[in-house]
């Protein structure tokens, strides 16, 4: 069993004294993990950090063994990440979100592409948590928990939509609410791609995925609790705005 | 084979040490038995020793024979400059190099999203406990260019940055380092920290 193909380094574990076990989500073949024979070696061990972009090689001789990788560098984004705290930051919630919520070997190329996408915006720090919104989105339509916000789904209608069902992930509009509307997570416009996109809309609206995340997919993936990265990631998008709002 | 079975255990045991497998470790053991008077006795006298005074220090995490490391208890060394280290072999590879002339902190570790390790698991409390007590005037984050590590001295200055000048190792170019052979992460990184000449 052998195939080649492009991916985004997940992580990496030591395994023995100089090999690694890594993790990597690729376009065509999902996520997958193999040993990287050397991974731990002073010449490959720069090259495997989390973000990496590689172009990898797997063998193994049943398809269900681990396998073995052989990795070459495309793009390193470990100095973009390292740059500055929200980088970093995003680098961590994007790549344990994936670890916690993909199977591995299951192909996701628009999730794949749209991760790409995601981590050669690091270090633009001013747009980073609006595409880090988007993508999460993506993140729950590919597991199954797609947020339908286009229409109410109790009206049918396109207007006035104000709330999302916790329960159906759909929209409601304000008439279509009644006495339920105290039961509904409220519909921040930006999850609609309306309005500017500040960091308390998008924060708004990472309350919105972050239930979703919480009530939907972790009970999905045997209750294991959301990375706690994702938290600290919006830490940083708070303190950025009550900064941004203590001096305007 | 039983006349042999204590010298087969002793090869089981160093075939787990670093760097050794079971070919290496029997070469070694039979090293051993030649030089028993020179190397041997001395060795398990030696390993005895450490293994009943060796112990991790209370105040650095450094690894000594008593409660309190050598570097902790002496005085020149309360500068007031504290090096925070992920592990007690990056404490030892700066004190080979012995530009730095403070007092040590030892992680044990770094956090990491994806092993769950976070701050409750690693020296990070008993660092803000040593800067609450200690006169410190800088804490230099000497953690490794890795994503975990800077993570981790990110989280550090956060928690700590308000009470103490921060300041970490710079990151670029290696002595003797070639550009052509350099990930373009490091080559970027120092450019981005050039300086004057």
């Amino acid at each position: 069993m052998d195939w080649r193909d492009q991916g985004i380094l997940l992580s990496t574990r030591r395994h023995g004294e100089s090999s690694a076990i890594i993790d990597v989500l690729t376009e065509h073949h999902g996520r997958h993990a193999g040993v990287v024979r050397g991974g731990a070696s002073r010449k490959l061990a720069p090259v495997l950090q989390p973000g990496a972009q590689l172009d990898v090689a797997w063998r193994a001789r049943l398809e269900d063994h681990i396998g073995a990788f052989t990795v070459e560098p495309l793009r390193s984004r470990s100095a973009q990440a390292m740059g500055g705290r929200m980088a970093l930051a995003g680098l961590n919630a994007v790549v344990s979100l994936v670890m916690f919520s993909l199977p591995e070997r299951d192909p996701v190329p628009l999730l794949y592409h749209k991760t790409t996408q995601l981590l050669d915006l690091l270090g633009q720090d001013d747009l980073w948590p609006l595409a880090y919104l988007r993508w999460e989105k993506n993140l729950l339509e590919v597991t199954g928990f797609a947020l339908d916000l286009d229409r109410c789904a109790v009206t049918g209608g396109q207007d006035d939509l104000r709330y999302v069902s916790p329960k159906t992930g759909r929209a409601v509009s304000g008439a279509g609410a009644g006495e339920w509307a105290a039961r509904l997570l409220p519909l921040p416009p930006i999850l609609r791609g309306q309005g500017p996109g500040t960091d308390e809309d998008v924060l708004a609206a990472l309350e919105v995925t972050g239930y979703f995340l919480q009530h939907k997919l972790a009970p999905a993936m045997g209750h294991r609790p959301v990375p706690d990265a994702r938290h600290r990631f919006m830490t940083l998008v708070q303190h950025r705005h009550a900064a941004n709002g203590k001096t305007q | 084979m039983n006349s042999t079975r204590d010298i087969e255990n002793l090869i089981d045991l160093m075939a787990k040490l670093p760097g050794l497998g079971p070919r290496s470790a029997r070469r070694a053991v039979l090293h051993l038995i030649r030089k028993r008077a020179l190397l041997l006795t001395p060795l398990a006298d030696a390993m005895t020793t450490v293994a009943t005074t060796a112990r991790e220090c209370l105040n650095c995490g450094n690894v000594g024979t008593s409660d309190i490391c050598d570097i902790c208890t002496e005085e020149k060394r309360a500068n007031g400059e504290l090096c925070v280290v992920e592990d007690v072999a990056d404490l030892w590879a700066m004190e080979r190099s012995g530009v730095f002339k403070g007092r040590y902190h030892v992680l044990g570790g770094t956090l990491s999203a994806l092993d769950s390790i976070g701050p409750d698991d690693l020296g990070i409390l008993r660092l803000i406990d040593r800067v609450a007590s200690e006169e410190i005037s800088e804490i230099i984050l000497a953690l490794n260019a890795t994503i975990d590590g800077q993570t981790t001295a990110h989280y550090i200055a956060d928690r700590l940055g308000d009470q103490v000048k921060m300041t970490s190792l710079a990151q670029g170019v290696p002595i003797g380092g070639e550009l052509d052979y350099l990930d373009d992460g490091t080559i970027s990184t120092a450019m981005r920290a050039r300086k004057a000449l």
